[in-house]
């Protein structure tokens, strides 16, 4: 039989997060600190409307853009947080989940070879997306020094005849780095002089730390030149009811709607009914998540200070970045011992990119319970390795 | 700083101010001194612990009853609430709007006891005009709080 398999597929890299998946899987009472989604169940006001949809029967396809009131609402929470106007009509396409989104931005605007700029440590899916648009990608690897934020001498080196998009993880999983309006404006010059488009994933811009999250769609000259990405996953505690959207010029928003429609046809109408709900509703009960997190972060930043590993302080997401350097491992080495010794499961920083090294991934989608029992592990190995090494 | 303390407080008054200092990302000094002012101002008015009782060998009876009273000249309702609260038995007392003016909260230790508690020392206040006892049943959720609750993580145990 022939080998049926696509080439451009098979290279590319399987996860590096599913290896552990499989040992975590089976190992009893293991702490898992490696969970990329809120540990809150979704608000019970949104999850009463998905059910009271279903009930008035409202179980067929929308139309491909997504419901028109969720466009609505959509428009006006871009508008209320970013001071930015979308035409729901043309410049709002609702997704399965902000994967999606990338996925089918991407595919929109890639012709091949074209380059795609990717910062990293960031999510995993952003480089496999690329490679299978048959972009180029093209990786900044982001340093610490920096807090992993982008810098703009770091883009401009990056930046070549062919490269077409920056793509903008920002607040970032996994270093959980902000980028505040400063710095978005000092690359939002460069990207309008190299004339570039941005894809801008915003999925954690509910959960920042210091001053509001910024979109770089609200700089000058750059709304027009910006996909915005967002969704419900992070912000409403809504991962499973897989819904995110896109925004931007409508030229693109067109495209991108063109390849849903013949993938996807539409985003599932039970969650898109109640995202109405979450949006009209809902900013209370995100400030109420984001305080926990807040109360979570500052515990896990004490705890490593303590601890003295090294760790920048992170706005955003729901994640800590530390540092093992110090132990003279591989960050694989580091979190596969730590597993297998004291129960504790984190993700190796090079799940995300490979200038991940030397760090660690460590989510604080938890309860302060959970996490001090964990804090008490991680400290007991460091102190461990610590003894061992002098 | 006050809002989140108390939002904290609320859920878990045994918190120590050394772990508030750290959440609130203040100093412990801080936290002393914004407590104590709390409890001054009677904004904080008592610590208390949330126990299921059922779980014990303890026989408690609880009942809701709706009070119908005459408020007094001068005082309305609070010199009769008064009267009702000061027995230790009961629990809580709230003015309500609606059909009818107290609602009082009592626990004892049988139904006998409740029932003596409303014929003997409820009704005979001259100013109370008529009750209507619920006995509770069950509780499912008291003071925020699920009872009975096991919480299990349903998240994959590692995700992107």
């Amino acid at each position: 039989m022939r080998n049926f398999l696509s080439d451009k597929v098979i290279n590319i890299k399987p996860s590096g997060i599913r290896k552990f998946f499989d040992i975590v899987h089976e190992m009893q009472d293991a702490i898992s600190l490696g969970v990329g989604e809120p540990d809150f169940d979704t608000p019970w006001f949104i999850r009463d409307e998905g059910i009271y949809s279903l009930e008035r029967g409202k179980t067929f396809y929308t139309s491909n853009a997504g419901l028109k009131d969720l466009r609505t609402e959509i428009s006006n929470y871009i508008k209320r947080t970013q001071g930015i106007n979308y035409d729901p009509e043309k410049e709002i396409v609702v997704t399965v989940g902000g994967s999606e989104a990338i996925d089918i931005g991407l595919r929109a605007v890639i012709n091949p070879d074209d380059e795609v700029i990717i910062p990293q440590p960031s999510y995993v899916s952003y480089e496999p997306c690329a490679v299978l648009a048959d972009a180029k990608p093209v990786i900044i690897n982001l340093k610490a020094e920096n807090e992993f934020r982008l810098k703009p001498d770091e883009l401009l080196n990056a930046i070549t005849d062919r490269t077409k998009v920056l793509i903008l993880p920002y607040p970032n999983n996994p270093t959980g780095a902000i980028m505040e309006k400063e710095d978005l404006e000092k690359i939002a010059k460069i990207v309008i002089e190299k004339d570039l488009l941005v894809i801008s994933d915003e999925i954690y811009s509910a959960l920042t730390y210091k001053d509001k999250h910024v979109s770089i769609a609200a700089i000058d000259g750059m709304q027009e030149r910006t996909i915005l990405i967002n969704g419900f996953s992070k912000a409403y505690a809504m991962t499973g009811w897989r819904l995110g959207y896109a925004c931007g010029p409508k030229e693109i928003i067109k495209q991108m709607t063109k390849i849903h429609q013949f993938a996807i046809m539409c985003a599932p109408t039970t969650s898109q009914y109640a995202a109405v709900e979450a949006l009209k509703k809902g900013d209370e009960e995100v400030e109420k998540m984001r305080q926990s997190y807040n109360q979570r972060r500052r515990f896990l930043i004490n705890a490593f200070k303590e601890m003295q590993l090294d760790c920048f302080e992170p706005y955003g997401a729901f994640y800590v970045f530390p540092c093992i350097k110090e132990f003279n491992m591989t960050s694989e080495e580091f979190a596969t011992k730590l597993l297998m010794e004291e129960k504790v499961a984190v993700v190796p920083g090079t799940a995300f990119g490979d200038c991940g090294e030397g760090y660690l991934r460590i989510s604080y989608a938890y309860s302060l319970d959970n996490l001090k029992m964990a804090i008490e592990r991680i400290k007991h190995f460091v102190e461990k390795l610590r003894t061992k090494q002098s | 700083m006050r809002d989140e303390l108390l939002s904290i407080l609320e859920k878990n008054s045994r918190i120590d101010f050394k772990e508030l200092a750290v959440l609130l990302g203040v100093t412990e000094e801080q936290v002393l001194e914004e407590i104590s002012k709390l409890e001054k101002e009677n904004i904080i008015c008592a610590y208390h612990t949330l126990i299921n009782w059922e779980k014990t060998d303890i026989e408690k009876v609880s009942a809701l009853i709706e009070v119908k009273v005459t408020p007094q000249r001068g005082q309305g309702f609070d010199r009769i609430a008064e009267r009702i609260y000061n027995y230790p038995e009961v629990k809580s007392v709230y003015l309500l709007s609606g059909g009818y003016d107290l609602l009082v909260t009592l626990e004892e230790k049988s139904l006998k006891e409740i029932a003596g508690f409303v014929s003997d020392k409820l009704s005979t206040m001259e100013s109370v005009l008529s009750t209507a006892t619920h006995f509770i049943l069950k509780k499912y959720k008291d003071h925020g709080t699920i009872i009975n609750k096991t919480t299990k993580d349903e998240r994959e145990v590692i995700t992107p």
